[in-house]
């Protein structure tokens, strides 16, 4: 593995707890804020000495708190992006990239560092201060200081969070290439679902200091261990739910039967399901079909966003049971229909201990 | 009439060594407690800060102790035939001591000011200590270092009190304006004592407005994270 990561931390509300490894991959840490991830990437870099545990990169130990190794920042041949970019304020975009070569002659850092604002756009803005140049072009200023070290690790820190929408997929694209590119072992920390999984190829998914998932995207989605992780990835129904069998479950506030794929044993539990997993069914198909109202809805741009409630249910004071994404032509259809109207839960494996 | 203008030089000489030792000092000290202690700031705050509150004659009460002929630094120097008290360095240094907290508190409140990111990233891109403070924090934290250095010029020219214990009022040689302008005024030289009033004023209102003036323009400068100037 290239990197080992187990480390302890005491911080004020929670404690920090987190065991992973990783190889030449990108891996997002997501996280609501106060999850502990950010905190990850900073005892990670050297930044934060963690209380106990050990880091570990291509065979070389940064921090041991057994051996009492800590190995400084500077010596760990990392490259840290910040979440508000940390320019130098008081250097040039050409200086603030040359900041941390080392060991090369003026004539082979300036063929560098021209070499890197040619490929990140940067041209004819090398003599500009940070404060002289757009948010987007800050951005590849950082990225093209941290790339200019040759790291052998990359941390993102919410490399996006200070950007607007508009330029935010398209940093996101760039950055997805460079990464490519730089082929090491990346670590990004967001709490943007969307970005994690355009970006990266694993997951790990942390909740109040605890790694609650890992695996790859794909996994983690279909099945986030825990209620919480679901509701982190963006699962928006979570609701207690009581086992019956090896294939069923029972949700009491909705009065209905699911049957699931879920090896979970525990008596009693959560069930998930994600708003655009929901199906509209014909209503003669069998399992895991039932009966629900229309609430209420909301437009967004592209969908429309529909408040279920289980027909079947006893009544309680809740207004809605499930929150349900679909498509515009589809809401079309059922708008139109008045009454009840049949929807299908997917069979999966959304049915957590904890 | 001002016949001899000894006051100014002596002033302006021993204010501007003054402020170049509170500089070196200050800027060491404020980066010492801001970057490194935690426990002890506290403490290593308040004395530092010392020399600000107590009263100047205690300051010089103290510095006639430290640097008299039975004193720790001045027992030593005897020995080389060196003696401080009455001396134009006693008024350097009575000077240096009281104007120094002005420059320490400036300065770490500059450098605490300092985004902390910025010298993690520094940090994480390789720079040792030494470039830290040198390439990053003194250039980041420039305004406010310029403006404890005025701050320190201008105390160090207004000082009276500890230089009076230490240095005394020997014309031509330890007479500092705010010395002359006491004795001119006691001994009934109105007028000598007008023209140093308003010498020193003159002098200490151009130093503030230029402070004022620059640090403004200097707040632009940094206030813009995306305008321009």
């Amino acid at each position: 593995m290239e990197l080992y990561v187990e480390i302890k931390k005491n911080l004020p509300g929670f404690v920090l707890d987190v065991k992973f490894e990783g190889s030449k991959e990108r891996i997002a840490l997501l996280g609501a804020s106060g999850s502990g991830k950010t905190m990850t990437l900073r005892c990670i870099a050297g930044l934060v000495k963690p209380d106990e545990g050990k880091i570990i990169f291509n065979g070389k130990t940064f921090f041991d708190s057994e051996k009492g190794i800590n190995v400084k920042p500077k010596h760990r041949k990392l490259g840290f992006l910040f979440q508000n970019y940390a320019l130098f304020p008081h250097l040039t975009v050409k200086d603030n990239i040359a900041f941390g070569i080392r060991g090369l002659s003026n004539q082979e850092r300036n063929l560098r560092v021209g070499n890197l604002l040619e490929r990140f756009d940067l041209t004819g803005l090398e003599n500009r201060y940070p404060h002289l140049i757009s948010g987007g072009q800050q951005q590849r200023t950082a990225l093209a200081r941290t790339i200019a070290t040759e790291p052998d690790i990359i941390l993102l820190d919410e490399p996006f969070s200070a950007l607007d929408e508009h330029l935010r997929s398209h940093m996101a694209k760039e950055m997805l290439e460079i990464l490519k590119e730089f082929g090491g072992t990346t670590l990004f920390v967001t709490h943007n679902i969307e970005e994690a999984y355009r970006i990266c190829e694993k997951i790990a998914v942390l909740c109040f200091g605890e790694l609650h998932v890992f695996g790859s995207k794909k996994d983690v989605f279909e099945n986030p261990q825990t209620s919480e992780a679901a509701r982190i990835t963006g699962c928006k129904n979570i609701v207690e739910a009581v086992r019956i069998d090896d294939e069923h479950i029972e949700i009491p506030l909705w009065n209905i039967r699911i049957k699931t794929d879920s090896k979970t044993k525990a008596e009693k539990g959560y069930y998930g399901v994600r708003a655009n997993h929901i199906q509209l069914s014909n209503g003669n198909s069998s399992g895991n079909v039932f009966k629900a109202r229309i609430v209420g809805n909301i437009e967004t741009q592209f969908r429309q966003t529909v408040y279920l409630k289980f027909a079947e249910a006893p009544n309680g004071n809740s207004d809605y049971h499930v929150q349900w994404e679909v498509s515009k032509d589809v809401w079309d259809k059922i708008s139109k229909e008045p009454g009840l109207i049949n929807i299908r839960l997917p069979q999966d494996k959304m049915y957590f201990e904890k | 009439m001002i016949d001899d203008f000894s006051p100014l030089w002596i002033s302006m000489r021993s204010s501007a060594c003054a402020t170049l030792i509170t500089l070196v000092f200050g800027v060491a000290a404020a980066w010492f407690v801001a970057a490194y202690s935690k426990k002890t700031k506290g403490l290593i705050d308040s004395i530092l800060t010392l020399p600000m509150i107590l009263p100047p004659t205690v300051v010089g009460f103290f510095l006639l102790i430290i640097f008299g002929k039975n004193g720790f630094i001045g027992g030593f120097l005897e020995k080389f035939n060196i003696e401080i008290i009455f001396s134009w360095a006693a008024i350097v240094i009575a000077a240096s001591v009281v104007s120094f907290p002005l420059m320490y508190r400036t300065v770490r409140a500059a450098f605490e000011q300092i985004d902390s990111n910025i010298l993690d990233a520094a940090r994480v891109l390789g720079a040792n200590e030494f470039k830290l403070l040198f390439k990053v924090a003194i250039p980041v934290a420039w305004p406010g270092i310029a403006a404890g250095t005025i701050l320190s010029f201008a105390r160090s020219l207004g000082e009276f009190g500890a230089t009076l214990m230490v240095a005394g009022n020997i014309p031509g040689r330890t007479q500092t304006i705010p010395v002359a302008i006491f004795f001119a005024a006691e001994g009934g030289e109105m007028d000598k004592a007008y023209l140093w009033v308003a010498l020193i004023f003159v002098i200490s209102l151009i130093v503030m407005v230029l402070m004022n003036y620059w640090s403004g323009f200097q707040a632009k400068l940094l206030s813009h994270p995306r305008g321009k100037l």
